[in-house]
């Protein structure tokens, strides 16, 4: 199996940087904003954007839950292996209505999962706007009508690639965006 | 999200359920709870799934509780109850439910007094099947949300000791119960009148306990039993008021412990004879927070279901 990296720690923290200065820099001090991360991979880049701007403007308030959409997906009664759900933590009076909802995940690839999310999300009122952050954009593997509004990187795959995010717990090991390929070339 | 089969296509009893499955059905449990606390309590998921609902015979909680779960999952529902059917006019139960299936049901959720008619139809039908208590053998999602309840309010149940009390023999809430918290690690001591406790229940891993005062004294919670007049023909009890007097739960029983203990009831109670109003209204009781807990359990194992089919 071959292996591909395309992000090290180095350019992690870089990537991170960058990313929370964009949403800065459509929404000045973030007013209005809320953000979810949707399970179970995309609340771990959620909680380190968060990480960087209270780093950065510890002042500024950033509503956040953390939503898990399995029981929104449209392939409940497709997929061999069904989903038992992750948790979802919403804190008490969290709302999204008139509020600029930014969906955080990791890899955005055929779009079902936003598409789910989205649904989830009208559960907790309704939103000015929505906007998506992703780390990895799949281009040209979309199976619907959806693009992100900030990406980490962007990627052109194959479909017996797989993209792999490693968010380590213990901070000693090395952040990392792998594309591992399935096929021995 | 984790990628996780039940081991059974049907919920027949909790016989058939592995301990994952128990834990799964749990967590999924938690989830829905969340959702069922949400300003819009319904979600997406079953929206393709017609489940139809076969109650033989009589029910208000259990129907009701099936119904908002269907309702909840987005599916189609149709409802059907004995009473001013063709089953008075001697349909066969394979008759019947065909009848019904021929309209494209996916899941078939079926109350009946005979022991053993989920089963039957599981062996004939496509549809899956969910067993909603069949006479005196299984009532699985009853026992599923009491030990849910259990769960939430003392935090485990490997290792805690329940007691159930009342009429074990013609009970499919004890028989189920049983099966569940032996299945999750916990202690089970029944008690109650001797007619009314099967010789075999040992075989089932869980003690009886003649006094109830004893039992008490031991058990981190009870579940407290109905006694179910409409299955006494013979006498199994001299009277009611003798009941209540040996095996009532009382605020003096209560009083006299130096702990809190959790008390159950599966419904409807029958006030002043298992159990007493000042008990049953008390803090200590989680009734009304069972008939909660059991949609969202049935909700998981609909939905766990579905994603077996």
């Amino acid at each position: 199996m071959s292996q591909r990296v395309l992000i090290d720690r180095r350019r992690m923290e870089l990537t991170l940087l960058r990313l929370a200065h964009q949403l800065l820099e459509h929404h000045p001090r973030l007013a209005g904003c809320c953000m979810v991360g949707i399970q179970p991979r995309g609340v771990f880049l959620a909680r380190r954007l968060r990480d960087v701007l209270a780093r950065l403007y510890p002042d500024f308030e950033l509503p956040y839950a953390e939503l898990d959409v399995t029981f929104h997906r449209d392939d409940l009664r497709r997929s061999s292996t069904p989903i038992v759900p992750e948790s979802t933590h919403v804190p008490p009076g969290f709302s999204t209505e008139d509020r600029v909802v930014v969906l955080v995940d990791d890899v955005l690839y055929t779009g079902r999962t936003v598409q789910a999310a989205l649904s989830a999300i009208l559960a907790f009122g309704r939103p000015r706007s929505t906007e998506l952050l992703v780390l990895v954009d799949r281009r040209r593997k979309r199976e619907l009508p959806i693009e992100a509004h900030y990406v980490g990187i962007a990627v052109d795959t194959l479909d017996h690639e797989r993209v792999l995010v490693r968010w380590p717990d213990n901070p000693d090991e090395t952040d990392l965006v792998v594309i591992q390929s399935q096929r021995h070339v | 999200m984790s990628e996780f089969r039940l081991s059974v296509r049907h919920l027949l009893g909790i016989k058939d359920l592995t301990e994952a499955d128990l834990h799964a059905i749990f967590r999924t449990t938690r989830e829905f709870a969340g959702i069922l606390e949400r300003p819009i309590k319904k979600v997406p998921s079953l929206r393709d799934f017609t489940v139809a609902n076969l109650f033989f015979e009589n029910s208000t909680r259990t129907r009701i509780s099936f119904e908002l779960a269907e309702k909840r999952l987005s599916a189609d529902v149709i409802n059907f109850s004995a009473s001013g059917s063709s089953v008075s006019k001697g349909e066969t139960l394979l008759d019947t439910v065909n009848n019904i299936l021929a309209m494209k049901v996916d899941l078939v959720v079926i109350r009946h007094a005979c022991p053993g008619a989920p089963h039957l139809l599981s062996r004939h039908i496509a549809a899956q099947i969910i067993n909603a208590g069949d006479g005196a053998h299984e009532h699985p999602t009853q026992a599923l949300l009491d030990c849910y309840t259990l769960l939430k309010h003392l935090g485990r149940i490997d290792g805690i000791r329940v007691g159930i009390v009342g009429d074990i023999r013609h009970s499919r809430v004890a028989l189920s119960n049983i099966l569940a918290l032996k299945k999750l690690g916990a202690e089970v001591r029944v008690c109650g009148p001797p007619t009314l406790i099967p010789s075999t229940v040992t075989t089932l891993g869980v003690t009886v306990e003649p006094s109830l005062d004893r039992l008490l004294a031991w058990a981190d919670a009870v579940n407290v039993l109905r006694i179910q007049l409409e299955r006494q023909n013979i006498k199994y009890i001299p009277s009611l008021r003798e009941y209540a007097r040996h095996y009532g739960i009382d605020r003096d029983r209560i009083q006299k412990l130096d702990k809190q203990i959790l008390i159950l009831h599966p419904g409807p109670m029958n006030r002043g004879v298992e159990i007493t109003s000042e008990v049953a209204d008390s803090k200590q009781a989680v009734i009304l927070d069972q008939v909660l807990n059991g949609v969202a359990v049935r909700m998981a194992v609909l939905y766990l279901l579905a994603g077996r089919s």
